[in-house]
């Protein structure tokens, strides 16, 4: 980059400019003190809802035999694919060599780690007594028994504690870069002082851009697996019990492509509002807009061969429980579920086919926003109408969430927007040294 | 623009981040140890009973047997303390006024029961049935320890899970011979401890009892 000419450099500047000023003056800050206090009245209400729940126990919810799940593990599974999509934008297509990532992994990743917290919480909630979540991990405690192995909650556990810790580092090894920049443009003593402990001393020299490159490209290697890994484990929850409608060989991939679609939803909600809240057009371009709906369009059609290898399973099959299953989803007492999650999931998508649609911010929002509905309506459906009846008739009954279901799936709304927004507030939202990279490839391109 | 910190903060921030491991290391050592220290477990600590009465003496001294008092210990899941009247089967005779036996006499005119304080405790969600224990030979001595060498009650183990599961997961060694469960100083075994072996292994034969489904949870915790 020491040829680059002095233009450029201005160009250079103006993007690290561009990127460093928000955190540090922020350029809307009412909107943002709105959203803000909207977070935190969802966060006083988790409180609430959690409150209640740790000192009433999960009698508090509607689930019960043979629901025994309910909303806290349906939250958990759509929280925990919105998740992956952040990993998937970031590492993947790091390894991939995919430029047009570099606008969007740094929220996407930020994304992935609120998101991550917020799974986390609900199968802790969900036990009854949430604050012995700790034996679930192998330690010599004085019980001197393991953990059962054999339990779909062990498996979340490890799952979701290695995907949090190799997100955070993912996460934080990206924005260290940026930080060091948001610190040398820093004015006030406190900014500096902030920004200067974050950057963890990083001085932009040869030496760490180069153990930077193989930390970073290490830990991508670690994250991408484990996308895949993590949300088989969760449809595993389900697979491998002897439940109609669950157990099916194509839910590890249903599961993961399901998982990718609603991330690729949501980061494309955030990215429309990004942009257009933080006037960040020139970075989070169209052809960003664009890429993310075929994407969202492409892991949409995928989910939707999962919808329908499911029901050809079960037809080939034959098996009369899993029919009566598949009868209970099609005009059971939840068929509103099923057909609003393939409605909202499929219907709008095909709008995606145009790229007059696609680069257009409103109207891929809303179609994102569909789909993070359906794609939440079809994990309900996929728990309750399985479990509702039961092998035996005699225990068949109705699941209806509690209010306070609903106040903690709300309140945990506000538990990954609080977080989210004072990233937005305090961090470097894009990652403009990787961007500064590509401009710079395209430069030498250009003169070569 | 003058510098943000000194030229040490480095490795002021690494000496930070290593003294956070220590601390993590550290206290994850320290609640290990509290878990197993006496502190926690009540090991050896004497409890403030109404009247200091003492193992070493009637056990010890006079020989009387564990189920003279605790009745039930054959029978029913709790061994059970002795109403007043067992007190005074002895002492309507003897000690008749001694002034530490005052609340025992108190408690005989006035019919309420003398509050004792409960040494060998286990939690509320563990179901523990001495009855079986007895009648399979698992002898007092095994979790109350050496009550005749105690002249305050005190706790012997740890009743930690981890213990229970000890003998749970081998019952074989523990066993005796059913007449003597209740001797603290049985030692016949004590020099042919093939014999003790041998003894356990065919115990555990004839009793049809299944170490490897004594450690499931719902046999304690029902």
């Amino acid at each position: 980059m020491s040829d680059v000419a002095g233009p450029s450099r201005d160009r250079f500047a103006a993007v690290t400019e561009e990127v460093t000023s928000i955190p540090l003056r922020y350029p809307e800050p009412r909107g943002w003190w709105i959203l803000f206090a909207f977070a935190l009245l969802l966060l006083m209400v988790f409180v609430v809802s959690a409150g209640a729940l740790l000192r009433y126990g999960v009698g508090m919810w509607g689930n019960n035999i043979p629901v025994n799940w309910g909303l806290a593990i349906s939250n958990y599974i759509w929280f925990l694919g919105i998740g992956h999509a952040g990993t998937l934008i970031s590492a993947m297509l790091l390894l991939l060599g995919a430029h047009w990532r570099n606008a969007l992994n740094r929220f996407a990743e930020a994304m992935t780690l609120f998101a991550v917290v917020c799974a986390g919480l609900y199968p802790i909630l969900h036990l009854g007594r949430p604050w012995l979540f700790y034996w679930m991990a192998p330690y010599p405690s004085t019980m001197t028994v393991w953990p059962q192995f054999k339990s779909p909650l062990t498996w979340d556990f490890f799952a979701v504690l290695t995907y949090l810790t190799v997100s955070v580092l993912f996460w934080y090894i990206g924005i260290v870069p940026d930080l060091a920049a948001t610190r040398d443009r820093a004015r006030t003593r406190r900014q500096q002082v902030f920004y200067g402990l974050a950057a963890l001393g990083w001085r932009g020299s040869a030496r760490h851009w180069a153990r930077w490159g193989q930390a970073y490209r290490l830990t991508a290697a670690i994250a991408v697996p484990l996308v895949v890994s993590v949300h088989s484990e969760i449809s595993l929850l389900f697979a491998a019990g002897p439940i109609p409608g669950w157990s099916s060989t194509v839910f590890p991939p249903y599961f993961v492509l399901g998982a990718a679609f609603s991330g690729f939803a949501v980061v494309a909600m955030i990215a429309v509002v990004l942009r257009h809240a933080l006037g960040l057009q020139d970075l989070v371009r169209e052809r960003h807009l664009d890429l993310l709906g075929i994407f969202l369009l492409a892991t949409g059609l995928m989910t939707a061969y999962g919808y329908w290898a499911e029901v050809f399973d079960v037809l080939y099959a034959g098996e009369k429980q899993e029919l009566g299953t598949l009868q209970d989803r099609l005009v059971g007492a939840y068929a509103w579920s099923y057909w609003g999650a393939v409605v909202a999931n499929f219907v709008p998508l095909q709008l995606l086919w145009f790229r007059s649609i696609r680069v257009r911010p409103l109207p891929l929002f809303l179609i994102a926003l569909s789909v993070t509905i359906g794609m939440w309506l079809e994990r309900y459906m996929l728990l309750v109408t399985s479990l509702y009846r039961d092998w035996l008739v005699s225990s068949w009954a109705e699941y209806h969430a509690s209010v306070w279901e609903w106040g903690l799936f709300a309140g945990m709304l506000g538990v990954f927007l609080a977080p989210f927004l004072l990233f937005v507030r305090f961090l470097p939202v894009i990652s403009s040294f990787e961007i500064k990279e590509v401009m710079a490839e395209d430069e030498e391109e250009r003169h070569a | 623009m003058p510098q943000i910190f000194t030229a040490s903060a480095d490795t002021r921030l690494r000496a930070g981040m290593l003294l956070l491991v220590l601390a993590v290391l550290g206290a994850g050592l320290f609640i290990g140890g509290y878990m197993d220290s006496s502190y926690a477990t009540l090991v050896g600590w004497t409890r403030s009973q109404p009247v200091p009465f003492s193992h070493q003496h009637h056990v010890g001294g006079l020989g009387i047997d564990c189920r003279y008092c605790h009745t039930g210990v054959e029978t029913s899941a709790e061994a059970g303390l002795p109403p007043t009247h067992v007190c005074m089967t002895c002492h309507s005779q003897i000690w008749t006024g001694a002034p530490m036996l005052a609340p025992v006499r108190a408690s005989l005119a006035t019919g309420k029961p003398l509050h004792w304080n409960r040494v060998a405790r286990v939690p509320d969600y563990v179901y523990f049935n001495h009855s079986i224990h007895v009648a399979r030979g698992v002898p007092c001595v095994t979790c109350h320890g050496r009550v005749d060498k105690m002249p305050l009650m005190r706790r012997a183990h740890p009743f930690q899970m981890g213990w229970c599961l000890d003998c749970h997961r081998d019952p074989g060694p523990h066993l005796r011979p059913p007449d003597q469960v209740t001797r603290m100083d049985w030692s016949d075994w004590d020099e042919h401890p093939q014999d003790h072996k041998l003894y356990g292994e065919l115990m555990v034969k004839a009793y049809g009892i299944e170490p490897s489904k004594l450690d499931d949870c719902n046999v304690c915790h029902r």
